[in-house]
């Protein structure tokens, strides 16, 4: 088990005006294991994901990273942490428009404290998996959606994650894209070392989960899983 | 250069417009900073130019002299008093007062009439033609070529003129390193014709110059000076006052002191609002970077040493820019009186980097409060 939550509750503000985003939630990831946490806008899926990775501090609960409670951790530990052991692609990207295709993918390994020439070079074998190797010096506003997609699933990977979290990673894109891009990341990113959390409400892609969590109202629901 | 600061630059260079704003505002301020505080320094250096002119190393004064422009006359047994004090190898009478010059085209100017010791011509500036012996010739005086020289009609040895309806000739060509800064030409003349010829009060001396026989003397001069009801100083010490006696009682340091305070807002305005904007522009990058595991002080080293670049850039520029004007105006006003030191270069530094300072605590305070979680909502 790579990833553990127990009992996780997260609201904003106080009564009587208290918002329950989380309620008492509880659920595990297991290496090699492509979970989706699906379930309509305001379910809580986002809150989850950002109490997960040590971005949103919950009210009650534990959430245990490769056996460790980080909400124990410092904010320093808890950035190194996320570097470390975390890999994101976010809903917008969040691609920096300035950098070369390249030179983004290149961010975590920068962070990491890699040398310049030593993170473009690995940055470049990324390219390779993620099939962009003729992109490597244009800048994001000059690459396709799925472009732009799949450099932020190389900026996620390039670092070597445990853990690598999709938020939402088919809202900007057409059917088809969207759906190459999912299966892409489950043949060719997900291994034994790793596991994947896919939070989406797009059920098109729902073929490639490993196990489907469905939200409503901050809480857990039981639902039929996908036959494997 | 770290990978980090190399992402921080790219980042910086990557919005051109933002980063032209940025140099140009920080290159403006310290252009006008320099002019400000170089034309200062010039001025306060140039209203100096007696002291550092004659060369003395020790200057008896009445306690209320302020500047050596303005003297308080003192009695001749003061003189004799300090050429007695133990410590002092000689000590030398000085007149400074001005005369009333009538040219051959019967017009009047003013002029600063400078009386050296007779006997030892203590100060006497170097000549450029005649020789020094020729100011004692009868009614000699050494003209100074400077700015100001031109307004005596430029006159050549030999030439003769009428000062304080006493006849004068000028006897020799002067140079001195630094130009008078109240716009009246110099004469030098000998102590005892100065004294006897110009219109004066009671007593004439107008200061003693003093040479002590070691450093270590002049504490006791000046506290046995002080005992007589006069006040022994420096040159140094006495261009110190001289320097404060405009930067604070006249207003031309109050004046200058705040056109530099503008050009000191204009600039941190610029710079602070144009940062600002820029880290505006970039949170969601700041927000990204910090949820994928940029510690904040991270952020904030990338921050600081933006505003530095561009700092650093505006500094340069606007240094080189006020040193070519600075140095246009010298070639072309003679009595441009601006100089750049290490004081006024020091001073714009400084303001550069609170500048730098306040325009990153500005961003950084913006940059600590991102919430990473941001970047989870589309």
């Amino acid at each position: 088990m790579i990833l553990s939550a127990e009992g996780v509750s997260k609201w904003f503000g106080e009564a009587p005006a208290r918002t329950d985003a989380l309620r008492d939630v509880s659920f595990s990831v297991n290496h090699n294991e492509m979970l989706y946490i699906v379930g309509p806008s305001g379910s809580g899926k986002t809150t989850l994901l950002s109490v997960i990775s040590g971005i949103l501090r919950p009210n009650a609960g534990t959430v245990l990273v490769e056996g460790k409670d980080i909400w124990r951790f410092d904010a320093d530990s808890l950035a190194d942490f996320r570097l470390h052991t975390l890999g994101f692609v976010f809903q917008d990207y969040h691609l920096f428009p300035r950098l070369t295709t390249l030179e983004n993918i290149a961010v975590p390994l920068i962070l990491r404290r890699v040398p310049w020439d030593k993170g473009l070079e690995k940055a470049r074998q990324m390219l390779e998996i993620v099939e962009l190797t003729d992109k490597a010096e244009l800048t994001p506003n000059r690459l396709s959606g799925g472009e732009q997609q799949r450099v932020a699933i190389a900026r996620a990977i390039v670092a070597e994650p445990d853990l690598l979290i999709l938020d939402e990673p088919t809202a900007s894109l057409d059917g088809d894209t969207g759906r190459r891009i999912v299966a892409f990341v489950r043949q060719q990113i997900l291994n034994e070392r790793r596991a994947i959390i896919v939070v989406t409400h797009d059920d098109r892609i729902y073929e490639y989960a490993s196990r489907i969590i469905h939200m409503e109202d901050g809480r857990i629901i039981e639902r039929p899983q996908p036959a494997p | 250069m770290s990978g980090l600061l190399k992402l921080a630059l790219k980042l910086l260079l990557g919005d051109r417009g933002k980063f032209l704003t940025l140099v140009i505002g920080i290159t403006f301020a310290v252009f006008l900073m320099m002019l400000m505080t170089s034309m200062f320094f010039g001025i306060i250096q140039h209203s100096a130019a007696n002291i550092i002119n004659t060369g003395a190393r020790i200057w008896v004064m009445d306690p209320d002299v302020q500047t050596p422009q303005n003297s308080i006359p003192m009695p001749e047994y003061v003189l004799d008093v300090v050429r007695s004090i133990p410590g002092v190898d000689y000590a030398v009478p000085l007149y400074v007062g001005a005369g009333l010059v009538r040219l051959d085209s019967g017009t009047y100017q003013a002029a600063t009439v400078i009386g050296l010791d007779d006997a030892t011509l203590f100060g006497r500036p170097a000549l450029l033609a005649g020789r020094p012996l020729d100011i004692y010739r009868n009614n000699a005086f050494f003209v100074v070529r400077d700015a100001n020289y031109a307004k005596l009609g430029s006159p050549k040895l030999g030439t003769t003129f009428e000062i304080n309806d006493h006849r004068g000739i000028v006897a020799g060509i002067a140079k001195v390193s630094i130009g008078s800064l109240f716009g009246l030409p110099t004469l030098y003349t000998t102590y005892g014709r100065a004294t006897q010829d110009l219109p004066s009060t009671r007593y004439v001396m107008s200061f003693i110059l003093a040479q002590p026989k070691s450093a270590a003397d002049i504490p006791a001069i000046k506290r046995a000076v002080a005992r007589l009801g006069y006040r022994a100083l420096t040159d140094r010490e006495f261009t110190t006052r001289n320097d404060r006696f405009y930067e604070f009682q006249t207003a031309m340091g109050t004046n200058i002191l705040i056109m530099t305070l503008i050009s000191f807002i204009v600039g941190l305005s610029i710079a602070a609002e144009t940062f600002y904007m820029f880290v505006l522009d970039n949170l969601e990058r700041f927000g990204a970077l910090k949820a994928i595991g940029a510690r904040s002080s991270e952020l904030v080293t990338m921050i600081l040493y933006q505003s530095l670049v561009v700092s650093f850039l505006g500094f340069g520029f606007g240094m080189l820019l006020a040193s070519a004007l600075v140095a246009f105006g010298k070639l072309r006003i003679p009595n441009y009186a601006a100089i750049i030191t290490y004081q006024n270069i020091l001073m714009a530094l400084a303001m550069v980097l609170l500048i730098s300072g306040i325009s990153a605590y500005i961003g950084i305070r913006r940059i600590l409060r991102i919430d990473p979680f941001v970047v989870f909502r589309s």
